[in-house]
C-alpha cells in the first residue's frame, strides 16, 4: 500500500492515471454504439491505421506525430465506414486490408529507416502500449482532455439521435434524419478515441478497450441507457484496476488492462446468465 | 391535392427497370394494400416512396400540405434489432426525432405523444420491458407506436404481420384498422390477399401486370381473381 501510495505522488503517475480515465470513459461511451452497429471490426482496423501512421511520422522525424496521425486515421476512418455500407464492394476485406496493408508498412518503415538501437523493443511499445502512458508530457494530456471532453460533449449532444440511427436506420432516414452525417460523426469519433488510447494500450489492444465493456453491460442491463452508462462505469472500474496492478507488480499496463477487461466481461456473462432472460 | 401522387414512376436498381411503370394516387383516409408476388417490388416502391432510393424514373409528389418528415414507416425488422437492449420507451420516443432538428433531448410534449401512442397500441404496461425480450406481435407494436410518433397522417407499413401467427396477425389489423377510422391515411404491403380485400379501399397489385383499383373494382378484376383464387387455392 505504501509503494502505491508512493507511485501516486508521482506527477507521471498522475497524469497516465487523468489520461487513462478520459480514454476508458470515451472508449466505452462509443463502444456500445459500435458493438450495436457491428462496426467492431472497423475499430480494430483503424488502430493498425494509426500504428502506420506513427511509423510514418517518426521516420519523417516529426517532434508532435498527432498532427500526422489524428488527420490520417479520421480519413481512414471515413473512408472505411463509407465502404461498410456498400454492399458490392466487401467492406470487410477492404479493412483487413487496409489494417494489415498499414501494420506491415509501418514495421517496415520502422525497421528500415528506425535510428533506434531497440528497434523490437520500440515495436512492442507501439502495439502493446507497455510504458508509453507513463511517459506523457504536459502537452500530451491536454490534447487527450480537449478532444475527451469534445467527444463526450458531441455524444451527449447527439445521444437521442446516435440512438435512432443505430437502432433502425432505415426508419431514420425515411423520417429525414441526417443518417450519413451521423455515421461521419461516429467514425471521426472513433477515430479519435483510437489515436488517444493508443498510448494507453498500444495499437493491437485498442479495440478490447472499445468492445469488452459494451458488451459486459450488455449481458446485464436492457435499455440503450443503462447499458452506456454501465459500461462507462465498468470500463473506468477495469482501466484504473489494470494500471494500479500493472504499478504494483510491474506487468505491462496494455495487457493488464485488457485482461482486466476480459475477467469482468466474464463475471457479467455469468451473473447474466445466473440472472435468466438475457441472451448470450 | 391527392396526399401522394406516383408518377409514371419506374423502379429499379442501378437504373435498371424491374417494373412497368406505376400510377397512382393516395387520397387523405384511404388505405391501400400493395399486393404482388415475392420479389415483384413492393418494398422498392414503398422505399422510393419514402425517397430511401432514387426510382429509375418518374415521380413522388407530395400534396395536401404533406411533408417528408410527417410520414410514419415501419420497415421490416433488421438482424442488428435482435440483439438490441433498449427498453421499448427508448424505440418509440425515437420516433419523435422526425421532428426533433438538432434539440438533443425530448420535449414534455414528445413524452406525452409516445405515451398516447403506446396507448393506443395497448404497449402501455410494456414501457419498462426490454425489445428484444418481445413477442413478434408485440415488437411490432412497438414500431408501429413509433411511426405514429412520427407521424399522425400517413402510414407507411413494410409487412407488419410477417412471421405473426394467426390469432396474433387478426389482432394486428384490428389495431391498423382502428388507425385507419380515426383518419390516418394507410399503405400498408402485405402478401395476404384475402386481408387486402377486407381491409383496403384500394388495392395495388404489382407484378408482370400492374393494377391500380379500388377493392370493388380490384375484386371483379381478371388479375384480382385469378390472385384471390390462386391464393384461396394454395392456402
Amino acid at each position: 500500500m505504501d509503494k502505491l501510495w508512493m507511485y501516486l505522488q508521482l506527477p507521471m503517475v498522475q497524469r497516465a492515471l487523468i489520461v487513462s480515465t478520459l480514454i476508458a470513459f470515451c472508449s466505452a461511451l462509443l463502444g456500445v454504439t459500435l458493438v450495436l452497429k457491428r462496426y467492431s471490426y472497423i475499430g480494430d482496423g483503424l488502430s493498425h491505421v494509426a500504428f502506420g501512421a506513427m511509423s510514418v511520422a517518426a521516420v519523417v522525424g516529426l517532434t508532435n506525430e498527432m498532427v500526422l496521425i489524428l488527420p490520417v486515421t479520421v480519413i481512414c476512418a471515413i473512408l472505411l465506414l463509407r465502404t461498410g455500407q456498400n454492399t458490392k464492394i466487401k467492406g470487410d476485406a477492404l479493412i483487413a486490408m487496409v489494417s494489415v496493408g498499414a501494420l506491415a508498412i509501418g514495421y517496415l518503415l520502422m525497421n528500415i529507416f528506425s535510428t533506434s538501437s531497440n528497434l523490437s523493443g520500440d515495436v512492442c511499445t507501439t502495439l502493446f502500449g507497455s510504458t508509453s502512458i507513463l511517459t506523457l508530457s504536459v502537452s500530451e494530456v491536454w490534447l487527450c482532455v480537449i478532444l475527451s471532453v469534445l467527444v463526450f460533449i458531441g455524444f451527449l449532444f447527439f445521444y437521442h439521435k446516435i440512438f435512432c440511427v443505430t437502432f433502425d436506420e432505415s426508419f431514420a432516414r425515411a423520417v429525414g434524419m441526417k443518417v450519413d452525417l451521423y455515421h461521419l460523426m461516429i467514425a471521426v469519433m472513433i477515430a479519435v478515441i483510437i489515436v488517444l488510447a493508443m498510448n494507453l494500450v498500444g495499437s493491437l489492444l485498442i479495440s478490447a478497450l472499445v468492445i469488452f465493456p459494451a458488451l459486459s453491460a450488455m449481458r446485464l442491463f436492457k435499455s440503450f441507457r443503462d447499458v452506456t452508462v454501465f459500461a462507462v462505469i465498468m470500463s473506468l472500474i477495469c482501466t484504473l484496476t489494470g494500471i494500479l496492478v500493472s504499478l504494483l507488480y510491474s506487468t505491462p499496463v496494455g495487457s493488464t488492462i485488457v485482461t482486466v477487461d476480459a475477467a469482468g466481461f466474464l463475471i457479467c456473462f455469468f451473473v447474466g446468465k445466473i440472472r435468466g432472460g438475457v441472451r448470450a | 391535392m391527392a396526399l401522394l401522387t406516383i408518377k409514371e414512376l419506374v423502379l429499379g436498381y442501378e437504373s435498371r427497370a424491374i417494373l412497368k411503370p406505376i400510377d397512382f394516387q393516395v387520397n387523405k383516409g384511404d388505405y391501400l394494400f400493395i399486393v404482388g408476388e415475392n420479389g415483384s417490388g413492393k418494398s422498392t416502391l414503398m422505399r422510393t416512396i419514402l425517397h430511401l432510393q432514387p426510382p429509375v424514373s418518374g415521380q413522388v409528389i407530395m400534396g395536401d400540405g404533406l411533408k417528408a418528415n410527417e410520414i410514419g414507416y415501419l420497415p421490416q425488422q433488421t438482424l442488428v434489432q435482435r440483439d438490441f437492449p433498449a427498453s421499448v420507451t427508448e424505440v418509440v420516443l425515437s420516433g419523435c426525432q422526425a421532428h426533433a432538428g438538432l434539440r438533443p433531448f425530448y420535449t414534455k410534449e414528445d413524452r406525452e405523444k409516445a405515451r398516447r401512442a403506446m396507448e393506443q397500441m395497448h404497449i402501455t404496461e410494456l414501457a419498462k420491458r426490454c425489445y428484444r425480450e418481445l413477442s413478434g406481435g408485440q415488437q411490432q407494436r412497438v414500431l408501429l407506436s413509433r411511426a405514429l410518433c412520427a407521424s399522425g397522417k400517413l402510414l407507411l407499413l413494410d409487412e407488419p404481420v410477417s412471421g405473426l401467427d394467426p390469432k396474433v396477425t387478426g389482432e394486428m389489423y384490428d389495431l391498423i384498422g382502428e388507425l385507419h377510422e380515426k383518419g390516418l391515411t394507410v399503405i400498408m404491403i402485405s402478401h395476404d390477399i384475402s386481408a387486402a380485400v377486407r381491409y383496403a379501399t384500394h388495392i395495388l397489385h404489382i407484378g408482370e401486370q400492374v393494377l391500380f383499383a379500388t377493392n370493388e373494382e380490384y375484386r371483379r378484376s381478371e388479375i384480382g381473381r385469378a390472385f384471390l383464387k390462386e391464393v384461396n387455392y394454395n392456402g
